[in-house]
């Protein structure tokens, strides 16, 4: 009990230092001009960050009466800034617009109205004739759309490493799943140990609806995910039991790996595919691995299987025209242009000039044209953060004892548990 | 504190004598209490204000970042061994329990050995004791990335680690999955816990050792007890109170376990503990869940403590 003087008047001190702090920072955005547009994204480095700089050179022709105020929270890919924007909504401090992904990541948000309805402007604005239907579908929430995406990502792509396959005697990658099993089956009787490479929970969760997507038809799986489809099935017993197959052929220490760790094994030629999303193209040319090739995976034909960032309108922005102004930079040719020129993604726009963009993105943007969308859980596209939660707990589990039933009924209770929320 | 009770003792008597003037009162625990009051008030509000405010938390309906509907009595509570997926929550409190055992029971074992070793007085004594403690200075943290290499569950080919070693040394036998054996893996999760405390509770018990009497071995030995008679009937004994703090210290510290198995593992399924599933579950805005999970970890660690601070506190008033 000798610490308290000195630690209580230390406390004092920081309590009273905390104090002035937060009245600093409160006066401090009182004062601010009404032209300021205050962005809240986690793009703090990166490709993110030059794609973000690329979209802010184009705000600032677009919209010259207003000033980028970048408010930007680095870390934790996004958890952290989460916090803070969870905060910032309670308190009705809501910064002029934020960065969420497209879909039903937005639920939350949309139920506690913390956000406004964009019908009017996609019409205002050409987006709902720009973008897909499919996507527009996705996207619109009891008839009204709250998001304009930024840039799309593609969740079901098959990368693969050339040589080990050529050395197996393939050719091309698979196109349907029971091909796809006698490659892996080839495969491993040429002594590749790891015909396919998996990474923990959230990859595995993509590989799955990968599967799903083969087993069920892009239709039947979206409806997975908005009560069309009943998670009980035969089917989804099916998907799973190929599921389960499709991890026999991969790495035992999956659980321990990261992505990066999965796209390791194939850039050393312990293994022949990975499942991943389309990120890894611009990862794969960064690290200086030429020797990659990518296919949509085996069965899911024509699903693009999205993913992206949206930028919202909050209720109660101080500066509602700015933010629109925003958002039709956003969602303007030119400014989807700025953005995934950078970021290695492609336009959520059809009308986007592919040459403008390297090899895998310009092949990319062909299928997006022409592709059924399909939207993804793990990256918020499909379902609510509390059910990506519980569904990435579920493979987690499923990887480790592999009960088909157990998954089922898991995956199952989460849609009943999260799906009307 | 010591030296502050024998002047403090004579006063008692006068004030417990009733109808002293307040003023006298005031004047004897008043400065005393003014420089208390800020870090009292800091206590209030930081530790036992927030406690008070998860307590609130956790019996509202506040599961994602809506403002709460209302009160739901216990029902966040009794969905947790329930109504969780997977029973997800029981999942991590048998998780914890096989950690909490297996890395009390080892350091305890491992700790007790050293000081017994180094108590009978071996040569370079000092080396061993600053090699054996040095581990705890390693933040868990650091500590966890390193182990997270060394025990790589890769085998054969892709062994790395641990695994390699004991392939390079021909004794592929003893290759495991280490912490991804989805039902003991808390075992071997609990291994680079032990390697940091086992100093820790060697340190403690040879200080115990030391603080024995010579008198009582030599009184022991001229009665003609073996040595081993001598440790079990004299000694140990005497360590209870060592052993009970060390029980505590290991309790609390395996209860709140997180960043271990963060760097370790990262948050996943088959190393899930409460601590992992309240970071998890906040992390999707679950609040009211979140906070009902940590209060019954604090629960948990009142269960250990609490006893302790009782026990502790008729002691020292019988001393």
């Amino acid at each position: 009990m000798r610490f308290s003087k000195r630690a209580a008047v230390a406390a004092a001190g920081i309590a009273v230092a905390l104090a002035a702090s937060a009245c600093g920072s409160g006066s401090g955005s009182g004062g601010k001009s009404s032209k300021d547009v205050e962005v809240f994204t986690w793009w703090a480095d990166g490709g993110e960050k030059a794609g973000l700089d690329g979209l802010v050179a184009q705000f600032k022709t677009d919209c010259s009466q207003y000033n980028f105020v970048n408010g930007a929270v680095a870390g934790g890919a996004g958890s952290n800034a989460k916090q803070v924007l969870a905060s910032r909504l309670q308190q009705g401090q809501p910064p002029d617009t934020f960065q969420a992904h497209a879909g039903a990541e937005l639920t939350d948000y949309i139920n506690a109205g913390q956000i406004e309805d964009l019908s009017s402007e996609y019409k205002q604005w050409g987006l709902d004739s720009a973008f897909p239907k499919g996507l527009i579908d996705n996207l619109t929430v009891n008839g009204k759309i709250y998001s304009v995406p930024s840039n799309i990502h593609r969740a079901n792509v098959l990368w693969s490493n050339k040589t080990v396959l050529a050395n197996a005697g393939i050719t091309a990658p698979a196109t349907t799943l029971p091909e796809f099993f006698t490659q892996l089956d080839t495969l491993k009787a040429k002594g590749v140990q790891t015909p396919l490479a998996v990474g923990k929970d959230w990859t595995q969760e993509m590989l799955f609806e990968a599967v799903l997507i083969s087993d069920l038809g892009a239709d039947k799986f979206t409806g997975l995910w908005n009560g069309k489809t009943s998670w009980t099935g035969s089917d989804v017993t099916q998907a799973i039991n190929d599921y389960k197959k499709l991890l026999g052929y991969s790495n035992k220490d999956r659980d321990t790996f990261d992505w990066t760790d999965a796209e390791k094994l194939v850039m050393d030629g312990k293994a022949a595919y990975q499942l991943m999303g389309d990120w890894e193209a611009a990862d794969l040319d960064t690290k200086g691995f030429k020797d990659y090739g990518y296919s949509v995976f085996p069965g899911n034909d024509k699903a693009y299987q999205w993913l992206a960032d949206s930028f919202v309108l909050p209720k109660g922005a101080k500066n509602a025209e700015g933010t629109k102004c925003w958002l039709k930079t956003l969602g303007s040719a030119a400014g989807q242009k700025a953005f995934n020129t950078k970021k290695g993604s492609i336009p959520a726009r059809t009308d986007a000039n592919s040459a403008d963009y390297p090899a895998y993105q310009q092949a990319a943007m062909a299928d997006w044209k022409v592709d059924t969308p399909v939207p993804s859980c793990p990256h918020g596209s499909a379902c609510s953060q509390g059910w990506q939660g519980a569904v990435a707990s579920a493979q987690g589990k499923f990887s480790s004892d592999g009960d088909v039933e157990a998954l089922q009924k898991a995956l199952a209770a989460a849609a009943q548990q999260y799906a009307k929320k | 504190m010591t030296t502050s009770s024998a002047t403090v003792a004579p006063e008692r008597a006068p004030r417990r004598r009733r109808g002293g003037s307040a003023h006298g009162k005031a004047r004897h625990w008043g400065p005393g209490l003014l420089l208390l009051s800020p870090s009292l008030v800091l206590l209030a509000v930081f530790v036992y204000g927030l406690i008070g405010w998860t307590m609130k938390l956790s019996v509202s309906d506040q599961h994602n970042a809506l403002p709460s509907q209302g009160f739901v009595g216990l029902k966040n509570f009794t969905a947790l061994f329930t109504d969780d997926i997977n029973d997800r929550f029981v999942h991590s409190l048998k998780n914890l329990l096989i950690f909490t055992v297996v890395f009390m029971v080892g350091a305890l074992v491992m700790g007790v050995l050293w000081a017994l070793l180094l108590e009978r007085g071996i040569p370079g004594e000092g080396v061993f004791r600053a090699i054996y403690l040095f581990p705890m200075a390693v933040s868990f943290v650091a500590s966890g990335v390193v182990w997270r290499w060394l025990m790589n569950s890769g085998t054969g080919d892709q062994a790395g680690g641990l695994n390699r070693i004991f392939a390079d040394l021909h004794l592929g036998f003893l290759e495991n999955p280490w912490w991804t054996d989805p039902h003991w893996g808390m075992a071997a999760m609990a291994v680079p816990a032990i390697w940091q405390l086992a100093g820790y509770v060697m340190a403690l018990f040879l200080a115990g050792f030391r603080g024995i009497p010579a008198e009582l071995r030599e009184a022991a030995q001229m009665d003609g007890a073996t040595t081993y008679r001598l440790y079990r009937h004299v000694l140990f004994p005497q360590l209870t109170p060592t052993a009970l703090s060390v029980l505590i210290i290991l309790g609390h510290m395996s209860m709140k376990m997180f960043d271990l198995i963060m760097s370790v593992s990262g948050a996943q399924w088959i190393t899930e503990v409460p601590a992992v599933y309240v970071w998890q579950t906040l992390l999707t805005s679950d609040y009211a869940k979140a906070a009902a999970i940590s209060i019954v970890l604090l629960l948990l660690v009142a269960i250990v403590i609490v006893p302790y601070l009782i026990y502790n506190n008729r002691v020292e008033r019988r001393s």
